[in-house]
């Protein structure tokens, strides 16, 4: 993991990766949205709004996902001060916004049919609303201030003090009375729901998660090039006397 | 058929727009995350043209 740590390999990982990456990305979308708009039954009490179920989800999964990468990475910049973990939390917190805004709406979309509202303030619909702000502060702190090695500070101690919020939102359905449904699938007693919905819901989620790591990878690049144009500017003012007023 | 698969049982007007949205979103991230890497790509041409990195 740390010799990905130097920019140029990262940037060789990439290109090998990224192909790979949106084509599992291609397919796992393809085959999710076929299975679950095409080849999948309607809920004997829901109807055909349960297949917000296939984009609902694993928006959710991924919310979470990217926020416990965030976490993660923001745990190693802080104690082992690898600039590229500030880099790739900076460049997944726009996507776990996104994920996190697509799980609000479509799960508000998916509430109104089913449970004749659009919005609850029930622990899992408000915990994971929350989130949101979070990856909004997340993005906020980065930018706020003029010495971005502070920025970059502040932003990584507010992603670990708030991963506190990943297993509340987890267990949010067990430990209060909530209008959400409990979980369904990742329990311990296994998934509780038919392969015929299970296996659409998988392949969404595979899908979702390839099409992060392209843009991940994307986003992660075009960070690192930043990175190189800004330094190559520094040089060029150096050199040239003529710039900066000199 | 087609009109019955649109209007989802009813539902129609929650399930399109959800995924609808989706559709909106996940392509709007690609979109934007393509254009600034053009942008850096183009920049660093600018800079270092021979740099393998750069448009």
């Amino acid at each position: 993991m740390s010799r990905l740590a130097n920019p140029n390999r990262f940037q060789k990982f990439s290109r090998r990766v990224l192909p790979w990456a949106a084509g599992l990305a291609g397919l796992g979308l393809l085959a999710g949205l076929g299975l679950g708009l095409f080849f999948s039954p309607g809920d004997y009490q829901q109807g055909e709004s349960v297949r917000i179920m296939y984009v609902h989800v694993p928006a959710a999964w991924m919310a979470l996902g990217v926020y416990t990468l965030i976490a993660l990475a923001s745990g190693l910049f802080l104690v082992w001060k690898y600039p590229l973990a500030d880099i790739v939390a900076r460049a997944a917190a726009p996507l776990g916004a996104g994920f996190t805004l697509l799980t609000l709406v479509t799960g508000s979309l998916w509430g109104k049919p089913t449970w004749g509202t659009w919005w609850v303030w029930d622990a899992r619909l408000t915990s994971v609303l929350i989130l949101f702000f979070l990856y909004l502060g997340y993005i906020a702190l980065q930018n706020a201030f003029d010495d971005g090695a502070r920025g970059a500070k502040s932003a990584a101690v507010l992603a670990l003090i708030g991963f506190v919020n990943v297993p509340i939102i987890k267990w949010s359905v067990e430990w209060w009375h909530t209008l959400h449904q409990p979980a369904s699938v990742i329990r311990l007693d296994g998934p509780s729901i038919h392969i015929s919905m299970l296996a659409p819901l998988l392949l969404m989620a595979a899908g979702f998660a390839a099409f992060f790591v392209v843009l991940l990878l994307i986003r992660v690049r075009s960070a690192l090039l930043a990175r190189k144009i800004r330094a190559l500017r520094l040089v060029q003012a150096a050199a040239d006397p003529h710039i900066g007023g000199r | 058929m087609i009109e019955n698969f649109l209007a989802m049982d009813g539902h129609g007007a929650f399930v399109w727009p959800a995924y609808g949205f989706a559709f909106l979103v996940l392509g709007g991230l690609l979109l934007w995350s393509l254009r600034e890497l053009r942008s850096h790509e183009r920049s660093l041409h600018k800079l270092r043209p021979q740099d393998p990195d750069a448009a």
